[in-house]
């Protein structure tokens, strides 16, 4: 059995979530594609209630030295801010008429 | 019925005598031959914005830019003199590229003591000096003096990164940029290092995605889903409407409202913005090196509107910066690939981000803007698809469009002229009267 993913003990029940845990944009926008509106809204459903106490979580950390479990829920975060246009919008994983568009990320701020 | 003042002349367009308010042709936009005289009357003679002096951290630091529009690769190397200089990517020796990774054709960045020719070890200093030649003893009458890498122009204004391709340009960078040199001077743009950097391959022409972006025009419309379906009607019943233009021939800007950040009501933005306090026009939590806007650049803000969200400048001739009410900055390069393709380079820049509340406000303004982006791009290839047609041979533009009107114009006055004209034939009434 593979050891679930590391977050805090509060938080524990989002590893379910463990797949979007991802360090890119460029792994969070292709897990985005590759996902159902129902699988978004299921992340969605599961964070945005808590969003106020999982952000003052994460804020009681220093951002330069986040220890392993916390950057996890970073990365939940950073997730559902991709996960959250289809589900807000678009009912649609991809953005409408965006046919072959897309964006290569040069450089992003790496936590 | 106007909710802004325009000029007395009655329009932003008619403000400008000589730019007419009759259709134009978008053959520019399309012609190979065309094109090419952009590339050799402008692209080859403006300064071009290549990167930020963050990007070269430290003595040694270099990245290389692809100019394949013009046959060129550069590399722009901080050197130990702490100057920042720009060489052509090219070996004295045999012609071999000098700084490559894996694939010849692709960007690189890095840090290096040297620049070392992968071919034969022939090195060459941060300075471009030519300092090693393997086996030196076997050439004939070497003359190392004269075998440094070939510069190029180089130059940096606020932080901002400028070459030329110009062996001997006919404008130093501070005459290019005219007004905006001081006007858009003094900004904390060197605070922002936070960056996300992207690219774009484009189908469609480089002037058609400014187009896009200097008019608001099309806003409420293309990306009317992106509010909420209440807000979003009501934005575009409405329509749009900027604060003000002005020209700085070739430069202009448009000025923008926005009072989407922190919104009137709630209910007026989708959840997730409220959940973070950021969207389209970033987190909405000033960073206290803007000090709540009250020392702006001079050109920042001219109507001093309390509405005001966002102005957009064009600097001649294919760079952008935006500059938002909430306190980060924007900027787009458009690289002319071929008469109907595009490389589009954005990036964004946020004060380093001190929580983590902050770092995700961040990330959530990048993963909205790139929506925009996204839809944006997609409309240019249907764009350039149809006027390539021909069915169609003249546009009409409105007033709301008057930079789309004149940044073509502009170019087509700087083809005319070879290089850039010493005067545009369009001014502002109060000037010409």
């Amino acid at each position: 059995m593979s050891t679930p993913l590391a977050l805090p003990e509060e938080f524990a029940d989002l590893a379910q979530f463990e797949d979007w845990a991802l360090e890119t944009w460029r792994e969070r926008y292709e897990k985005r594609l590759a996902s159902t509106v129902e699988e978004m809204q299921a992340l969605y459903d599961a964070i945005t209630p808590r969003i106020e106490e999982i952000l003052s979580y994460c804020d009681r950390h220093d951002l330069a030295a986040l220890p392993d479990e916390v950057r996890n829920l970073m990365f939940l975060l950073f997730s559902l801010c991709e996960a959250s246009l289809p589900v807000e919008i678009w009912r649609q994983p991809r953005v409408p008429d965006s046919g072959a568009a897309d964006l290569t990320m040069v450089a992003e701020p790496r936590l | 019925m106007a909710h802004f003042p325009k000029p007395a002349e009655g329009s932003w367009t008619q403000h400008y005598p000589g730019l007419g308010t009759g259709p134009i042709s978008y053959r520019d936009s399309f012609d190979p031959h065309y094109w090419q005289q952009e590339i050799d009357s402008i692209f080859t003679k403006e300064w071009l914005c290549v990167g930020r002096v963050e990007q070269l951290s430290r003595v040694g630091s270099y990245f290389t830019k692809e100019f394949e529009w013009a046959n060129r690769s550069l590399v722009i190397v901080k050197d130990q003199g702490e100057t920042i200089r720009a060489f052509h990517n090219i070996c004295r020796h045999r012609g071999n590229k000098l700084v490559w990774h894996d694939y010849p054709g692709e960007e690189t960045s890095g840090y290096c003591r040297q620049f070392s020719c992968k071919y034969h070890a022939w090195r060459y200093a941060l300075d471009g000096s030519l300092v090693f030649v393997q086996q030196e003893e076997e050439f004939f009458d070497l003359d190392k003096e004269n075998l440094g890498l070939v510069s190029v122009a180089c130059d940096v204004w606020e932080g901002f990164i400028f070459v030329n391709l110009d062996p001997q340009p006919s404008q130093t960078l501070t005459e290019a940029l005219g007004d905006l040199a001081t006007g858009l001077a003094g900004y904390p743009y060197g605070e922002m290092t936070q960056r996300y950097n992207v690219t774009s391959k484009i189908n469609s022409n480089w002037k058609l995605f400014i187009d896009a972006f200097v008019e608001f025009y099309h806003a409420p419309i293309l990306h009317q889903q992106q509010s909420t379906s209440e807000e979003g009607q009501k934005l575009a019943a409405v329509g749009f409407e900027g604060l003000h233009y002005e020209l700085f021939s070739p430069h202009s800007m448009v000025s923008s409202w926005g009072g989407m950040a922190p919104p009137a009501d709630p209910r007026m933005v989708k959840p997730m913005e409220n959940f973070l306090r950021s969207g389209l026009f970033g987190p909405w939590d000033k960073p206290a090196v803007v000090d709540n806007n009250e020392n702006l650049p001079p050109l920042v803000n001219p109507s001093g509107h309390r509405a005001w969200g966002i102005d957009s400048f064009l600097l001649w001739p294919n760079f952008m910066i935006l500059i938002w009410e909430t306190g980060w900055y924007l900027t787009y390069s458009y690289w002319p690939d071929s008469p109907n393709s595009h490389t589009f380079e954005s990036s964004l820049y946020f004060v380093p981000p001190e929580t983590s509340s902050q770092r995700v406000a961040q990330e959530y303004a990048f993963s909205v803007f790139k929506e925009f982006a996204l839809q944006d791009a997609n409309t240019l290839e249907a764009t350039q698809s149809m006027i390539e047609t021909g069915v169609v041979d003249t546009f009409v533009l409105n007033d709301q469009e008057v930079l789309c009107r004149h940044h073509h114009a502009a170019a087509r006055e700087q083809v005319a002229a070879g290089r850039r004209p010493d005067s545009y034939p369009w001014m502002p009434a109060e000037v010409s009267a």
